[in-house]
């Protein structure tokens, strides 16, 4: 008996096909851009606490880094999506559960939670990289301490850790394939979906690995030219 | 007037500071030298509060920095320093270095902090390097750029750790020459260095420190012609070789 498998490459623009891997793509992007913003803020400012003279809040920066780093992803997202709503008390967890696309919102957060205790990591190396007494010359201007990591220390250990930074941003957008365990209709969902549709699941999880390849390329060059664009001039080997 | 008494500090077991008592008038140049780990970066780092210390106290125009309820921002607002690797902000340029603490500090306009920069840039001899990124600048260039910066600020106090002994030899004089500059122009200064050349010329007073203690003091003349402890001499003869 034949069972010669017939290739079908039009399932990747074929209505309504086609039109479910753009949706996921957008799906993907959004995820990953809301997750990588979360990440970066909250990133910064966890690597922060975890140098400042503030013992509890050295403390508090060491525990988050520590607990969300060493959790799988995956299992995060579970226990947001499912146990995430009752920390909020009984009948506010009820109204969190009736939210619409309650699953994107899980996963944003979820995704950017976890990429920030990374961020962070990276953050604290940054700082760490920085003499003491840069940080004192700060100072000695009369900076505050919030003066002188916001307009001084901050934007200096970012310059310093981009390249580690771009992996990060790669890897949050490649983490919201996860989102699908919990029901979200990405990227990878969609080429699931056209699978379950069609039996040509070998057309569409090629597909979806190229759209994942350019939109890595994507960011990577654009992170090139921030990279171009804030390097700090005369630093050699960069 | 800086007046320091009986200052006392430690790192752990290790006492660094011992007993270190000194007043520093206004207009005088006070110049600081001293075998490494002698204790002078740390004894400057304790007069702008940089460091904590344990015992004895630091007033500056009165203000103690001894005391919890002395704001030491606006303490060092005043006491403008120099370091020994310059500590520009890699990512500013020469003039974004100099305008930060005005403008934050201060609340000055963008366009008068940038006009004083421009000014003490001309002071310092490098009119010509204000959008060049410090590492673009040579060593001596980018010390008058920190030397600048800490100007901005109009201090009544300037105190310079080893502002030399990063430079290269051709130059090391024309970083002395804004600060002999700034000595003959009233600044009240507080210099660790061992350029002997520099203390001759400005110094009201040389202080030599050794195991956290001024073991000696006295004009250039006096320390100079006639040390009268052993480690002095053999200071001596060791940076004048
Ligand atoms: N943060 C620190 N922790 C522990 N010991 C220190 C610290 N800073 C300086 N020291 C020690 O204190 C002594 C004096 O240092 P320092 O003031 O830098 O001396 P100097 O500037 O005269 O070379 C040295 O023995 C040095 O190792
Ligand atoms: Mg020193």
């Amino acid at each position: 008996m034949g069972l010669t498998y017939e290739f079908d490459w039009g399932v990747l623009w074929r209505y309504p096909y086609g039109m479910w891997l753009l949706k996921g793509l957008g799906l993907t992007i959004a995820i990953g851009m809301a997750a990588w913003i979360i990440a970066l803020a909250l990133g910064i400012l966890i690597g922060t606490l975890r140098i400042t003279r503030y013992r509890l809040l050295r403390w508090f920066g060491t525990a988050y880094v520590e607990v969300l780093r060493n959790i799988p992803l995956l299992v995060q997202l579970f226990f947001w999506f499912y146990a995430g709503p009752m920390l909020f008390g009984e009948t506010l967890s009820r109204k969190i559960n009736h939210i619409s696309g309650l699953n994107i919102w899980v996963s944003i957060i979820g995704i950017g939670l976890y990429t920030a205790s990374r961020v962070a990591e990276h953050v604290r190396a940054g700082f760490a990289s920085i003499g003491r007494d840069q940080y004192q010359a700060v100072l000695s201007t009369g900076m505050t301490q919030i003066q002188m990591y916001r307009y001084v220390i901050i934007p200096y250990a970012l310059r310093l850790i981009i390249p580690p930074l771009t992996t990060e941003f790669l890897t949050v957008f490649k983490n919201t394939s996860i989102a699908m365990t919990i029901g979200v209709a990405e990227l990878t969902f969609q080429s699931y979906q056209i699978d379950a549709d069609t039996f040509h699941g070998l057309e569409a999880t090629t597909g979806a690995m190229f759209i994942y390849l350019i939109l890595g390329i994507t960011v990577v060059k654009f992170m090139n030219i921030v990279e171009k664009k804030y390097k700090i001039q005369g630093l050699v080997g960069r | 007037m800086i007046e320091i008494k009986k200052l006392n500090k430690w790192f752990g077991d290790f006492q660094v500071l011992v007993d270190v008592d000194e007043v520093i008038e206004r207009g005088q140049t006070v110049v600081i030298c001293g075998p490494s780990g002698s204790g002078k970066s740390t004894l400057l780092r304790c007069i702008n509060g940089l460091e904590p210390f344990q015992k004895g106290d630091v007033t500056v125009d009165g203000v103690s920095v001894a005391d919890p309820k002395t704001n030491l921002y606006k303490l060092r607002e005043k006491i403008g320093m120099v370091f020994q690797r310059f500590e520009l902000y890699p990512h500013m340029t020469a003039l974004q270095n100099i305008t930060l603490a005005p403008m934050k500090v201060r609340k000055w306009s963008r366009r008068k902090a940038e006009e004083k920069a421009r000014q003490l840039l001309e002071r310092v001899g490098i009119p010509d390097k204000a959008d060049v990124y410090p590492a673009n600048l040579s060593g001596g260039q980018q010390q008058r750029v920190a030397i600048a910066r800490a100007l901005a600020m109009e201090p009544d106090y300037m105190m310079f750790d080893e502002p030399t002994s990063a430079l290269d030899p051709e130059m090391i004089k024309e970083v002395l020459d804004v600060m002999i500059d700034l000595a003959k122009g009233g600044m009240t200064m507080l210099c660790v260095t061992h350029e002997m050349g520099f203390a001759r010329e400005v110094a009201d007073e040389i202080l030599f420190m050794d195991h956290g203690r001024i073991v000696e003091r006295g004009t250039y003349e006096g320390f100079f012609n006639n040390p009268k402890t052993d480690r002095a001499k053999e200071f001596l003869a060791q940076i004048l070789d």
